[in-house]
């Protein structure tokens, strides 16, 4: 029990900073996602806007959602949230505290590629570039021409290569402004968010400080409930495994010994441990049957005390000290009973 | 005890380093931030200056804010300003002497973007070349006010094809440049005076009350780490009993209903012993499905009891 302890402290006083792992890991992996990503501006008029947003608003959706997957107490809310109320009482306030923690988490993520999206200034040029003002920035003494053309022409700002329209406003100059702007609406982003969570974090003692610490308090206790009931179960079920399997063992050996008739060698009283550990068998033959009985017929699960020496093939006296005599005395009275 | 004891000792001796690692962290990704981000002037002439001095004045307020965020003793200080008197009367002079330390710390990234920014120069020459007068350039004297405020706002632009052929750009460039590396210069030999006189002179006034505050402060800090930790293994002892009461309870309803009378602790082998009396498939599920449709009370004073 001592190294569970020591296992259960280590995970609670490191569960903040596991989760803050996380959630660093994330946005560092979302900053290489997009200087990995291989960003092509399809320069036409009405697919720039499609795509430009679409690479700024899909990825941090995608983020957030993986930020929640990512959290083992997703499921912990889940069930919590689920729970028939039994004869213990729901706290709503338990169930928020959760559910704002993994959120605030959640979005870090997608708020970093907001911010390096909007600072790179790539998809908001590709995005609005068809919105440039040329009045002001280009050429107002160039011959005029219909709407779709010039919307053709400024759809190709970004693709250097292929722009042509140099005469009605220059490339560098509306490439510039696009930026200005994408980089002011970054900055402004990032201020937004940082301001956001200094509100959040430096109101919260202000307001509801003895509410919040019900809440922490809580929600640590169900999740190491819930370790601690799952290392039980496990405790439990290597136990179950361990007596189920001794007792498939020696219902072989008794088995094999009432099939034979005759009585079981006695082992030198020196061999002592390995002896019992063999569980009674001790030839090919009956290993054989003892790994095919064991696929064919696996036995119930329910365990009943070991054996006892009854009247069918066990000498009874004389065994080697494998079996306690007391609890055999039950074996009798259950086997009558089934 | 003993390992808590080693844990708190750590707390308290670097308490203050690692305030003062995530301080240095900051600052070192402020220098980052700003190597790594694509400057570029729009170098049209009502943008500039806005474009320029936001670069210059945005970011160090995100830094400030990022170093509030981070720092663990601004909870602590708020807290301590909230909480309802009590038992315990409040001391404004810890309150005070938490702020300024916070504050402090928080200071030291902006103030470092502030200056990158200004040795560096890019800022100001974006900001300010339109401010210029053109009759002391010679590129920009013979032209009409509009041009040459077009002309001067493109300035920070090399590589534009109206500035490729002026060599009066660099002038300009120059000059800029030379006045905000020494603002630069000036305002770092002005902080680092007061931040040495501060240091300096500060025993001279108030020693005691400084000495006061600052153990009170380390105390309320570490008295808030314990209560937290303590509340972990309370938490942790709570669910134990939950958990055994909940076994044993069930124990009790399977013998009530199963008309089994086991044999208790006779001959009782080591392995069985975390069995808990439930023994087979059926209980097995029961005890898992009463776990979830029917959790336990929050209340181990029965198990006490028992």
């Amino acid at each position: 029990m001592d190294k569970f302890r020591m296992i259960f402290q280590f995970f609670q006083s490191n569960q903040e900073s596991f989760m803050n792992g996380i959630c660093g890991i994330m946005a560092l992996a979302s900053t290489q996602m997009y200087s990995a990503f291989d960003f092509n501006c399809p320069c036409l008029p009405h697919y720039n806007l499609a795509y430009g947003l679409g690479i700024l608003l899909l990825p941090p959706f995608i983020l957030f959602l993986l930020g929640f997957v990512l959290n083992n107490n997703i499921s912990m809310l889940a069930e919590e949230w689920r729970r028939p109320q039994g004869q213990r009482g729901k706290d709503p306030a338990v169930l928020r505290y959760m559910f704002c923690s993994m959120a605030q988490r959640a979005m870090i993520a997608p708020a970093v590629w907001v911010s390096v999206t909007l600072l790179d200034g790539k998809c908001i040029t590709c995005a609005f570039c068809t919105s440039v003002p040329v009045e002001t920035l280009g050429n107002a003494s160039h011959p005029r021409l219909s709407q779709g053309e010039i919307q053709r022409v400024l759809a190709r700002i970004p693709c250097k290569e292929i722009y042509n329209g140099q005469q009605l406003i220059a490339n560098e100059v509306a490439i510039r402004y696009l930026r200005c702007i994408s980089q002011a609406l970054g900055w402004c982003f990032v201020l937004l968010m940082t301001t956001l969570a200094f509100l959040v974090r430096s109101l919260r003692p202000c307001f509801s400080q003895a509410a919040f610490l019900k809440s922490r308090y809580w929600s640590h206790y169900i999740d190491i409930e819930r370790k601690l009931f799952d290392e039980t179960c496990a405790e439990h079920a290597r136990s179950f495994a361990k007596v189920c399997i001794q007792q498939f063992f020696e219902g072989m050996s008794t088995d094999l010994v009432a099939a034979r008739c005759h009585l079981p060698r006695k082992a030198p009283a020196s061999a002592g441990e390995a002896t019992e550990k063999l569980l009674g068998i001790t030839d090919q033959g009956t290993m054989n049957m003892a790994l095919k009985s064991w696929h064919r017929c696996k036995p119930p699960l329910h365990l009943h005390p070991p054996a006892l020496p009854t009247g069918n093939g066990w000498a009874g006296e004389g065994q080697p000290p494998m079996h306690p005599s007391a609890p055999r005395k039950e074996t009798a009275a259950y086997y009558s009973w089934v | 005890m003993d390992r808590f004891r080693m844990i708190f000792q750590y707390f308290q001796s670097n308490s203050e380093s690692v305030m003062n690692g995530i301080c240095g962290l900051l600052a070192l990704a402020s220098v980052k931030m700003y190597t790594s981000f694509d400057f570029s002037c729009p170098c049209l002439p009502q943008y500039n200056m806005a474009y320029g001095l936001g670069i210059m004045f945005v970011p160090p307020i995100i830094l400030f804010l990022c170093g509030l965020i981070l720092n663990r003793q601004s909870l602590v200080m708020l807290e301590e300003w909230r909480r309802p008197p009590g038992h315990r009367k409040k001391d404004l002079a810890v309150i005070r002497y938490l702020c300024s330390s916070i504050m402090q710390r928080a200071m030291v990234a902006p103030v470092v973007w502030f200056i990158v920014t200004l040795l560096d120069g890019k800022c100001l020459i974006c900001a300010f070349s339109g401010s210029m007068d053109p009759q002391k350039f010679v590129g920009f004297a013979n032209v009409s006010t509009v041009q040459a405020q077009q002309l001067l706002a493109k300035v920070p632009c090399k590589d534009d094809e109206l500035m490729r052929n002026n060599t009066s750009h660099k002038a300009v460039t120059r000059y800029l440049r030379c006045w905000s590396q020494a603002l630069g210069w000036s305002i770092l030999l002005i902080l680092i005076i007061a931040a040495f006189l501060a240091r300096w002179l500060r025993p001279c006034f108030n020693q005691a009350t400084l000495l006061q505050a600052r153990h009170w402060s380390n105390y309320i800090d570490i008295e808030q780490k314990i209560f937290e930790e303590t509340c972990c293994e309370h938490s942790r002892l709570f669910a134990h009993k939950c958990i055994l009461h909940f076994f044993e309870s069930m124990r009790q309803e399977i013998k009530l209903h199963s008309f089994i009378l086991p044999r208790e602790g006779e001959g009782a082998e080591g392995g069985e012993d975390l069995l808990r009396g439930i023994t087979d498939q059926d209980q097995v599920n029961k005890l898992l499905k009463t776990w979830y449709y029917e959790k336990p009370p929050l209340d181990v004073s029965q198990a006490h009891q028992r």
